[in-house]
């Protein structure tokens, strides 16, 4: 259904995309993963043709944004990630409005403005201003306008950013009910999101595309080692945490140590094990032995998230990129399953 | 048909935000004041021929009307940027430009159905001033056809710098800073015409053939010129090819 071959996208000093090559087979849920500013966005505004791409090629149902630009936008529905929204438009006047410069029918809207209401839950707020309206419904009223035409093809940019929880989750089902009938690319920085709600994952970093594969291969392409979380309190007085860190690494077995952050005092480490070993034992030994406090100790089940920033930080080449500051914040979300 | 659509979604936020009464009300101040005054002067210069004894015809057209036309026209200058200021700044800003452009739609299409829609909230506006001609009509026999002439005039001559509005308003996602590009560009066109005021050299002749507003007299005089009607009809395509070529450098520049 969708096509992109050796996509290169550069603005005037920076490259955006950098040769992705990627296909989306028809009916299929992919979730467009990667840090804030890996080009994400870029691609999916060439794939709209919002953008034109630099070099390479895009085709979305057999026709090129480049060469047949109305034919694929016939069969888009995209949502930005600011959801185009005219707020002094009522919900019904702003998805006639839509409906009619997508292409439909006069005849045709009545009723697909009913099923797009029906199937985003806005009908009880249709004669009201958007301007009016919560963050959710605008959302969900930003996807019922990417949706009133049935296109075959649904890009969505971030859909469930700067949502609560609750509408998260109402966010995410409504966009699993679309799936089958559309072929469906969702982006987000969110990794939970995509173990949730899709079937194949394309991750980028820094305009490169990293990896593509389901979500099962991807998971299990590192199942068996162990990952643990350790924080170590020093007894008395100060502790360098690159000490600690040159210490656990001795430790048979293991094969990555991470220094996660230090607060009050605590040192909190990531350590991975090598394949099939079992590390926490020694783990715990080392770190008494040393005559430091064991504060925690526990292992995190290795969650796309891990495999995420291990391929985004080989990309990265040690420096201080986005993907790094985010991940900490994300990191809790993703070990509470 | 899709022009008709976006024409309508434009003038629906004409009309639901204050920008529309705003111009509207402003208008039909002044362009009241303007016949005021214009049928002031009438009144008293009426009054001292009379009594000089002379009895010339005093003509209507020419001392009301024409005044007021050409007041209108300069007033349209200083109203038109506030009408074309939101037309693309404000979907930049918002984002709503990423729907338009990404919908099955002629860049073409988009252009003209937002300068359609600036164009017919022009008209009402000049519609407004038609009271004040009517009542030339209850009290006085003013010749109806200098009177549609000026009105086409006015509308050719709006339509114009409607379309150079609409272009500056591509440049730029900031309402303000467009409306006062528009209302500078407005003006620089308004007081080309000047240099000829001095100067008769082919150059001034040249810079004063591109004020918009010289172009209108012959209109406010009764007198269908082809040569402004060109002038206004160049320039209205010169306007929105701009805006059209402004338009595509948004998706290269986004």
């Amino acid at each position: 259904m969708i096509k992109v071959e050796g996509l290169t996208k550069r603005y005037a000093r920076t490259v955006a995309v950098d040769n992705i090559s990627f296909e989306v087979e028809k009916g299929q849920i992919v979730g467009f993963l990667g840090p804030n500013g890996a080009g994400k966005t870029t691609t999916m505004r060439v794939l709209t043709c919002f953008l034109p791409p630099t070099s390479g090629s895009a085709q979305v149902a057999g026709f090129d944004v480049l060469k047949q630009p109305m034919e694929v936008k016939k069969r888009i529905g995209y949502l930005p990630e600011l959801p185009p929204l005219y707020p002094e438009m009522e919900v019904v006047e702003y998805l006639e409005f839509v409906g009619r410069i997508k292409g439909l029918s006069k005849a045709e809207i009545p009723k697909r403005l009913d099923e797009v209401a029906e199937k985003c839950a806005i009908a009880d707020v249709k004669t009201k201003l958007i301007g009016k309206l919560s963050k959710g419904y605008r959302q969900r009223v930003g996807l019922a306008q990417a949706i009133i035409h049935n296109p075959d093809v649904l890009i969505l940019d971030e859909p469930t950013a700067g949502l609560d929880p609750h509408q998260i989750i109402e966010t995410r089902d409504l966009i699993k009910g679309l799936a089958g009938s559309h072929t469906i690319i969702l982006s987000t920085h969110i990794l939970s999101e995509v173990e949730q709600t899709c079937e194949r994952v394309i991750i980028i970093a820094a305009g490169k595309l990293v990896a593509t594969d389901t979500v099962e291969n991807l998971t299990s392409r590192l199942r068996g080692a162990e990952v643990v979380a350790v924080e170590v309190l020093p007894r008395d007085g100060a502790l360098d945490a690159q000490n600690v860190q040159r210490r656990l690494e001795q430790v048979s077995g293991v094969s990555r140590v991470l220094h996660k952050e230090t607060r009050d005092g605590k040192i909190h480490f990531t350590v991975e094990s090598l394949q099939g070993r079992h590390i926490r034992p020694e783990l715990a030994r080392a770190v008494v032995e040393a005559g430091w406090n064991l504060n925690e100790l526990h292992a995190i089940g290795l969650s796309l998230e891990e495999i995420f920033l291990q391929l985004t930080a080989s990309t990265k080449d040690g420096e201080p990129k986005a993907a790094a500051a985010e991940a900490p914040a994300e990191a809790p979300a993703g070990e509470t399953k | 048909m899709n022009t008709l659509t976006i024409a309508r979604k434009e003038l629906n936020s004409y009309f639901r935000s204050p920008i529309a009464y705003g111009v509207m009300a402003f208008f039909a101040l002044i362009a009241g004041y303007f016949f005021y005054v214009a049928v002031l002067i009438f009144v008293r210069r009426g009054i001292e021929s009379a009594m000089m004894g002379q009895e010339f015809p005093m003509d209507v057209n020419e001392w009301v009307i024409r005044p007021v036309f050409s007041n209108i026209s300069v007033v349209g200058l200083f109203l038109i940027p506030m009408i074309t200021m939101r037309l693309f700044a404000e979907e930049k800003r918002t984002g709503t430009i990423e729907l338009l452009i990404t919908s099955p739609l002629h860049d073409l299409e988009i252009i003209l159905g937002k300068w359609f829609a600036a164009l017919i909230l022009y008209a009402s506006m000049l519609g407004l001033s038609a009271l004040s001609v009517v009542m030339l009509f209850a009290y006085g026999k003013p010749d109806w056809k200098p009177l549609l002439v000026g009105y086409l005039g006015l509308l050719l001559q709006g339509g114009c710098l409607l379309a150079i509005g609409t272009f500056v308003s591509t440049c730029t996602r900031n309402q303000i800073v467009a409306g006062v590009a528009g209302f500078a560009i407005c003006l620089l066109l308004w007081v080309l015409d000047w240099v000829s005021s001095f100067e008769t050299s082919v150059t001034s002749r040249v810079i004063s053939y591109l004020s918009v507003l010289q172009h209108f007299d012959s209109f406010s005089k009764g007198i269908l010129d082809s040569k402004d009607i060109v002038f206004y009809l160049s320039a209205i395509f010169i306007g929105l090819f701009l805006t059209a070529r402004s338009m595509e450098s948004l998706r290269w520049r986004a």
